[in-house]
């Protein structure tokens, strides 16, 4: 039973920061329908801005966490540059394909320059305690301030980010955008601004996560995005992309299922399994779970 | 002189290839068979010939068919061991002795074929489910295959991550099975461009062939494909199991090259040559739709491989551009994001190089060029 608890925590620990990697993938999918391959690597670039800026924040006197606001605002930057200097102008000259390939070429120059960075480079980095250390025991399970902040930190951001494209004029706008591009032209809504926000709220959401990554598992190195990423998109596939509820549901369901796999099958079949699920649930409901079986039209 | 074209290409091309294969005899020959010959170009030409089938071959499903598929080398993976396995299995119960004679012949015939089979096997399982869905769709599925391919093969008892099992594995393949050592490798030379030829000749049979010009059609709009009569999930499996043949192919030639086999020289990014991303580089280098772009990038590539890791011109460089040049894939990202910029559809796009037609296509192109600057600048004149 105790297993089982401590299992289901670190399933549903995993799960959050899927499910906010998995946002942005579904953000941006939404509204131009391009997997950011880069997405994932996006998370490496806030990782090793709070490597370096954590000690600059302790000097300060304030708590390690607080680097995290300029990971944000470095990954949003980030995001944007890339939206702007790579993905623009080739979805004007190209297809669907070469946006896709311009997608993993941008992801290997993200990797491959912090590499060759000397400051960075291929060596994993060691970062300090982020949260307080510790926790509270329940009925034999242990269950730690970094796991409880982790999920709750994600709760309250998705739901915030819910409200935010239900609510505000830039989430209505983009998630016309997403509906119909060349309408939502028409209804006076500045696309190429609304995608360049999406972009950043995308990336800063990927910093967030590199937060809690780095809190749980405190080594950074320059492809910890590649995997991360990958798993969160199969999460974003498989609770329908696009949608954002979809994202965060099947982040957790990722998170579950891997966190099991590893304690009672195996922890080198996990991955397998994670795209096992993915196969199986495109064979069954392409669109996702949540997601709405629309037919092609010409 | 003959009036037939087709024919007169035919036999263009032939003479070329011969002319060629004497020349390299001759090379051979003034080389004296050793030293950098043994060493440098004799397995840059086996390197050669199976990068240029892995590129001609993903080129039939990203270029031709349209569809994106990241784990190529997965393919390869599996007809690499494919072809290890059983040419130990065929020395171990003792059909041939040393690696010479004809039923050595037959037995890395029969390892290459069957590579290349099991390989279009595991495309189609692959295939079936995942090319039910897009591109997007069907690249990430390729991509998670590449990535289990080389868990299971970890996990197989006679596969393993050193090689092969029984005791010192590597070992034991490179001096047993199919792995050929520096003489070897110059005995069977045209083993490799044989094969190298026939898939090549395969391919551009296939392209040229009703399926061909049906895959081109689900490329270019697959719903008015589909109205028009064609079976546009029945091709895209084929042609995506048909691919992985070659791939398979190619993993045997590799199998045969390399002293040892590892799964994690088949990932989807390392630092090395093989790995799916490097194909896609080739693959767009080349152009998306042009089999000889294929083979001309495939070579291009390797070139540029080999001179950023072993030219002696890198020590003459300034460091932080040496820096750089330790992370090759770093290059190979930048050259991919700057073709793809100007050039969306690769260099060669879908032109088919051809040696009959050279002269007059340039000529053709440079016309088709003014016309359209003579155009563009009637409209600037009109407004």
């Amino acid at each position: 039973m105790s297993t089982f608890l401590q299992t289901l925590f670190v399933g549903l620990r995993l799960g959050s920061i899927y499910a906010l990697v998995a946002l942005g993938y579904t953000m941006v999918y939404g509204i131009i329908r391009l997997i950011n391959f880069a997405h994932g690597d996006f998370i490496m670039v806030g990782g090793y801005t709070m490597i370096f800026t954590i000690p600059v924040m302790v000097a300060l006197g304030l708590p390690g966490w607080a680097s995290v606001f300029i990971a944000i605002l470095v990954c949003a930057a980030v995001g944007m540059s890339t939206e702007l200097v790579a993905y623009r102008p080739v979805r004007k000259k190209g297809t669907a394909m070469t946006a896709l390939i311009t997608a993993i070429a941008v992801s290997l120059l993200l990797e491959n320059l912090a590499q060759a960075i000397p400051q960075i480079g291929p060596n994993p980095k060691v970062a300090s305690q982020i949260f307080i250390a510790g926790g509270v025991k329940i009925a034999n399970v242990t269950l730690d301030w970094t796991t409880m902040l982790t999920i709750g930190i994600s709760v309250v951001v998705m739901i915030g980010l819910y409200q935010f494209t239900q609510k505000t004029r830039i989430g209505r706008a983009m998630r016309c955008v997403s509906e119909d591009k060349s309408a939502s032209i028409l209804m006076g809504i500045n696309v190429n601004r609304t995608i360049v926000t999406t972009f950043a709220i995308g990336s800063s959401l990927s910093a967030i996560a590199a937060l809690m990554y780095i809190a749980q598992y405190p080594k950074v190195y320059t492809t910890m995005g590649a995997m991360l990423g990958l798993k969160a998109f199969v999460a974003a596939v498989l609770g329908g992309i696009g949608i954002i509820p979809g994202a965060m549901f099947g982040g957790f369901v990722i998170g579950l299922v891997e966190s099991f796999t590893t304690s009672y099958v195996s922890s080198s079949m996990a991955d397998a399994f994670v795209f096992l699920i993915l196969i199986i649930v495109l064979i069954i409901k392409p669109a996702g779970i949540l997601g709405k079986n629309i037919g092609e039209k010409v | 002189m003959i009036k037939n074209r087709t024919a007169q290409g035919y036999l263009l091309n032939t003479v070329v290839i011969a002319v060629l294969l004497i020349g390299f005899a001759f090379f051979k020959g003034a080389l004296g068979g050793g030293g950098e010959f043994k060493l440098i170009i004799v397995p840059s030409i086996w390197q050669c010939c199976y990068l240029i089938i892995l590129a001609a071959s993903l080129n039939l499903s990203l270029g031709f068919l349209g569809q994106l598929s990241l784990g190529h080398c997965g393919f390869m993976a599996v007809g690499a061991y494919a072809a290890a396995l059983l040419s130990l299995a065929a020395e171990r119960a003792g059909v041939f002795e040393d690696k010479s004679g004809t039923a050595f012949l037959l037995v890395l015939a029969g390892c290459i074929i069957a590579a290349g089979i099991l390989a279009a096997i595991v495309g189609l399982l692959v295939g079936i489910p995942a090319l039910r869905l897009k591109g997007d769709y069907l690249a990430i599925i390729t991509l998670g295959f590449g990535m289990i391919i080389v868990n299971i093969i970890n996990n197989l008892p006679f596969a393993g991550q050193e090689g092969l099992a029984l005791g010192s594995a590597s070992a034991s393949l490179y001096k047993n099975g199919l792995g050929f050592g520096t003489a070897l490798k110059v005995t069977y030379i045209w083993v490799a461009i044989a094969v190298t030829l026939v898939c090549l000749v395969m391919m551009f049979m296939f392209v040229r062939s009703k399926y061909g010009r049906a895959i081109r059609a689900i490329r270019d709009d697959e719903i008015a494909a589909s109205a028009s009569g064609i079976n546009t999930s029945y091709y895209k499996t084929f042609t995506f199991a048909y691919s992985a043949f070659f791939a398979g192919v190619a993993g045997a030639l590799y199998a045969c090259a390399n002293a040892t086999l590892s799964t994690s020289s088949f990932a989807f990014a390392n630092g090395g040559i093989l790995n799916s991303t490097f194909v896609v580089v080739m693959v767009v280098l080349g152009g998306m739709g042009s089999l000889t772009g294929s083979i001309v990038a495939a070579v291009i590539m390797f070139l540029v491989n080999y001179q950023i890791k072993n030219g002696v011109w890198v020590q003459h460089l300034p460091a932080w551009l040496q820096n750089i040049f330790s992370f090759p894939m770093l290059v190979y990202a930048v050259i991919l994001i700057i073709v793809i910029m100007f050039r969306p559809k690769g260099i060669f796009g879908s032109y088919e190089l051809s040696l009959r037609n050279f002269f007059s296509d340039i000529k053709l192109q440079r016309q088709n060029r003014l016309a359209q600057k003579l155009e563009s600048k009637e409209a600037l004149r009109n407004g």
